[in-house]
């Protein structure tokens, strides 16, 4: 019974992803029925992940081990579904495989719970495996549109070839240790010029995976072509179960090899921050700026990493749940107001705030999130990350890093000032979400208020962040 | 007293200006809210000077601590000295006036005020707050609230100068976030705590590299040249109420923050860096000063005398005796009220004859006598006539700034000094043609003089600046403790 209460958030989400498939064959009922029923099932799933939190334990001779924080991250990953879920109402109502883009969406988010919670690199990379090819499906969702096609390919190419140089790293790192257990690696890890190449071929996987520059040229094609549900859960979930993966790797698997990747990180998120920045400085389709700014976001979780210990961890998740609120939220407008009438671009945002005071306020918390505006979440959130790279005593990333915010300020204020200052003869017209959406928006704005202003999110996650 | 109270008050009353249905509804709850302020600073003034006169020396008073991020070593912890008392009863009277003078906002009301009572919110915290996090954030919370004022409700290039302005403070506190950082982890006690900081010895070495940042960084915000550039721009563009708000409390938030992080917590780079800054200043005194000159719209005069003006706070600052950081602050009060009076003026004078252009402009005091009669007062004040506050504060910056006997100090001091004649050229200059003369335009003759809200928030100010100026002792007995204490742990010069 207490090896299946370890596995509990994979059965939950498999049982979900089991009645989906039921309900597929069935085939009767309509849409908004459907979805009433995934939402309360995602409800559920949710709710299932909150119960027995602190169990921990392993599983499979210490190939799938959970605790506490690992809990945590889970539940993490399954609200941002579930805000997903409610967010894309309108866009999934009208869509005729409905139930296919929840058994995908839930299998990837399955594989990414098996992936951080792995103990050794064969469950990893099946998981990795698990939690990205189904996402390359939900890419083309947009059946009718040849740039989804395209981003769904380029999705697939991009993930195969950095599994494929993910999977080489691993193969040397075994060639050169003879083991695959995270636990056992850092004993017999020499620092073999062969050992820090196999690491940096894993590292380089990583870093496609999160799109750190120079690996991050996939990104905006990918998102600006995908369906805007599907570009929030790339960008917001599954960047966050790489980051969680990537710092049960880094601090324990690699920790004997901490010289070498903190120089790494060190010069990858001053590149990150920097390109993303710049980029997205003249992006004008606010898919594309997300995407963006996402990166350069990734940047700042570099940071946070590059600290170590407790303080690495505990800011780099709760980065992550400030990141899913915020940035979900920014995602939920912008797929308001493109359900409703087609526009993406900041030009056409123009004189949203005449027609849509309410929509525009939330899409201006979540971007003043995005920029760490006081008294906003992200504030407190970048403010920790750059808390835990000071640390270190390296003032030369931390003064890049404040500089930066200036630069990423300059594009979510630009943003604003279409929403709040500029005049339009047509502002899009008023737009009256559903219920579902509301509930999806009012979380985001909620959690990004009290997330932050309330200090025990945080102190909770400190008191999880050991390894 | 709960100094709690000075940030739960403006919160209150935001919410309830969001909550609130017309726009009648949230100017008497930013009206009264801000009334409530002013008395609850008062009252502050006086219990904080009763537990002095019963003999309680404690550094800080009215503390409060509550753990915050208990991780991280974050406290809330609030807590007022005499500068601070000072700094926030320049708040509140500056508030109540931009509440009132902002009566007569029609569009988006209810924002308009939110966002004024937001940023409010923010300075009221930044006064009181004793724990650099806590600090930090209401220092960007007033940030954001300039931003949108200016582009929603501002004139002219407002959108450039909003963005100007935002990006520039940014700048400014993104600075000040690496120092503190710095001081968080090489102060070797991981706190934020100023005051148990300002105890411990940080490395000489340290200092060395992040004082000019916290200093720079706070700077911005006070106009330090060569970064003052946001200041003409953003006044001037700006609502009434927010050129009283910028130029009157924002301005000041960089000259506490250089005086009570900067200097009070790195003083051996003070010391070290005061050539620097004293140069700077005096750049900033006569080079604003000479720029007014050349102005012709009366926000950029103001705006361009408040660079010069604020220089006076920076040179007081690193002129580092102990009379002179006391005029640095008063300097900050004065200039806080004198100006925030002159924009209220000059947006009186515009939303009546639409035109800020000196030379557009006539005879003014024979239609409307009592706005005159204000501009003439603030423009006194401006040049530093005794009886108002801008002389005493001036006088006590050069007379501390004389007690350095050194060569530098005293050329810096004259050169200082001799912006007061340039003052003099242009606010005469620029009150003459405003007020006397010949009526240029008939159209003047159909105006109507000030209204009740007008009448009210220029009396407000009018008050300020005359209680400093006929009775400065209060103040400088206020300031002087505060002002020991910071002089206490600067080095003493070696005179050879």
């Amino acid at each position: 019974m207490n090896e299946l209460l370890l596995m509990k958030s994979e059965l939950a989400v498999t049982a979900v992803i089991f009645i989906l498939l039921f309900i597929k064959i069935s085939d009767t009922t309509s849409n908004e029925t459907v979805l009433k029923i995934v939402n309360a099932l995602l409800v559920l799933n949710v709710a299932a992940g909150f119960c027995c939190m602190d169990v921990t334990g392993e599983l499979f001779s210490g190939m799938f081990k959970t605790n506490a924080l690992i809990a945590f991250e889970k539940n993490m990953l399954n609200i941002g579904t579930l805000l997903i879920s409610l967010l894309s109402y309108e866009w999934l109502r009208n869509h005729r495989h409905l139930p296919e883009f929840f058994v995908l969406m839930l299998s990837s988010l399955l594989g990414m719970f098996f992936m951080i919670s792995s103990g050794n690199f064969l469950i990893f990379y099946l998981g990795l495996e698990l939690s990205t090819i189904p996402v390359a499906a939900l890419c083309n969702f947009d059946m009718e549109k040849r740039q989804s096609s395209e981003a769904a390919m380029k999705m697939i190419m991009s993930s195969a070839f950095s599994s494929g140089i993910l999977l080489f790293g691993i193969s040397m790192m075994y060639g050169t240790t003879g083991t695959i257990s995270f636990a056992e690696l850092p004993m017999l890890l020499t620092g073999s010029p062969l050992q820090i190449f196999s690491f940096i071929l894993l590292f380089t996987g990583f870093a496609f995976k999160l799109s750190v520059v120079p690996f991050h040229l996939w990104t905006a094609d990918v998102y600006e072509g995908s369906p805007i549900a599907v570009t929030s859960f790339l960008s917001v979930i599954s960047k966050g179960s790489i980051v969680f993966i990537f710092l049960t790797t880094l601090y324990k698997a690699f920790a004997p090899m901490g010289e070498v990747w903190y120089n790494l990180i060190f010069l990858l998120s001053v590149a990150t921050m920097i390109v993303g920045n710049l980029f997205a400085l003249r992006q004008q389709n606010m898919k594309r700026f997300l995407a963006f700014s996402s990166i350069a976001q990734v940047g700042f979780i570099l940071i946070g990493i590059s600290g170590g210990g407790q303080n690495g961890i505990s800011s780099s998740v709760y980065f992550m749940l400030v990141y899913i609120f915020s940035n979900l939220g920014a995602f939920g407008a912008v797929q308001l107001i493109s359900s409703f009438s087609g526009k993406e671009t900041i030009d056409s945002y123009k004189g949203l705030y005449q027609t849509n005071p309410l929509l525009s306020w939330v899409l201006t918390i979540s971007l003043f999130s995005l920029a760490g505006i006081p008294p906003t979440a992200g504030f407190f959130g970048k403010f920790f990350l750059l808390a835990s790279g000071a640390e270190k005593g390296n003032y030369i990333l931390i003064t890049i890093a404040a500089l930066n915010m200036i630069v990423s300020l300059y594009y979510y204020l630009r943003v604003v000032r279409a929403i709040f200052m500029e005049k339009n003869e047509q502002p899009i017209a008023a737009i009256e979400g559903s219920m579902y959406e509301k509930a999806g928006l009012l979380i985001c704005v909620i959690g990004i208020i009290a997330v932050g202003l309330y200090s025990h999110f945080y102190e909770y996650i400190y008191s999880l962040s050991i390894f | 007293m709960n100094l709690s109270l000075l940030i739960i008050i403006p919160l209150a009353a935001a919410i309830a200006v969001l909550l609130s249905r017309n726009g009648q509804q949230v100017k008497w709850i930013s009206f009264l809210a801000s009334l409530a302020q002013l008395g609850l600073s008062l009252f502050l003034l006086s219990a904080f000077m009763s537990e002095r006169a019963n003999g309680n020396v404690s550094q800080m008073l009215f503390e409060q601590r509550y753990s915050w991020f208990a991780p991280l070593n974050i406290e809330y912890y609030i807590g007022v000295d005499g500068i601070s008392i000072s700094m926030i009863l320049l708040t509140a009277f500056v508030v109540l006036a931009g509440v009132l003078m902002s009566w007569n906002v029609e569009k988006m009301t209810k924002e308009f005020y939110f966002l004024l009572l937001l940023l409010s919110l923010g300075a009221y915290g930044f006064f009181i707050s004793l724990d650099l996090f806590t600090l930090f954030f209401f220092l960007e919370i007033a940030v954001i609230p300039k931003y949108l004022l200016i582009g929603i409700w501002g004139s002219g290039n407002k959108e450039y100068s909003a963005n100007k302005l935002a990006l520039m403070l940014m700048g400014g506190s993104a600075l000040v976030l690496v120092g503190i950082f710095a001081i968080y982890f090489m102060s070797g006690i991981h706190s934020f705590d100023m005051v148990k900081l300002s105890q411990v010895h940080i490395a000489i070495e340290v200092q060395k590299i992040f004082f000019p940042m916290l200093f720079v960084g706070f700077g911005v915000f006070t106009a330090i040249f060569p970064f003052h550039t946001w200041v003409p721009d953003g006044h001037s563009s700006a609502p009434t109420a927010g050129s009283m708000f910028l130029a009157g409390i924002s301005m000041k938030l960089g000259g506490y923050g250089c005086l009570r992080v900067a200097t009070y917590l790195m003083p051996e780079a003070a010391k070290e860096y005061a050539p620097i800054i004293i140069i700077l200043a005096s750049i900033a005194i006569l080079y604003g000063a000479f720029a007014t000159m050349m102005q012709k719209d009366l926000k950029y005069i103001n705006a361009y005398s408040s660079v010069s003006h604020c220089g006076f706070v920076l040179l007081g600052i690193g002129m580092l005796t102990k009379t002179s950081i006391e005029g640095a602050v008063m300097q900050m009060v004065s200039h806080g009220l004198m100006t925030a009076l002159f924009f209220a003026v000059i947006g009186m004078i515009y939303e009546r004859t639409h035109t800020r252009k000196v030379e557009e402009l006539g005879g003014l005091l024979k239609i409307m006598p009592f706005v005159c009669t204000v501009l003439f007062i603030v423009g006194l004040c401006s040049l530093g006539l005794p009886g108002f506050s801008g002389f005493v504060a001036e006088m006590t910056v050069f007379m501390g700034s004389w007690q350095n006997p050194e060569m530098f100090y005293r050329v810096a001091t004259i050169a200082a000094c001799m912006s007061i004649v340039v003052t003099a050229v242009y606010i005469l200059r620029a009150v003459g043609k405003t007020a006397m003369g010949p009526i240029t335009n008939e159209h003047f003759l159909h105006l109507k003089d000030a209204a009740w809200n007008e009448r009210l928030a220029a009396i407000v100010l009018v008050l300020g600046i005359v209680a400093i100026g006929i009775a400065p002792f209060w103040l400088s007995d206020l300031i002087a403790p505060g002002a020991e204490l910071i002089m206490s742990k600067i080095p003493t010069v070696i005179i050879n």
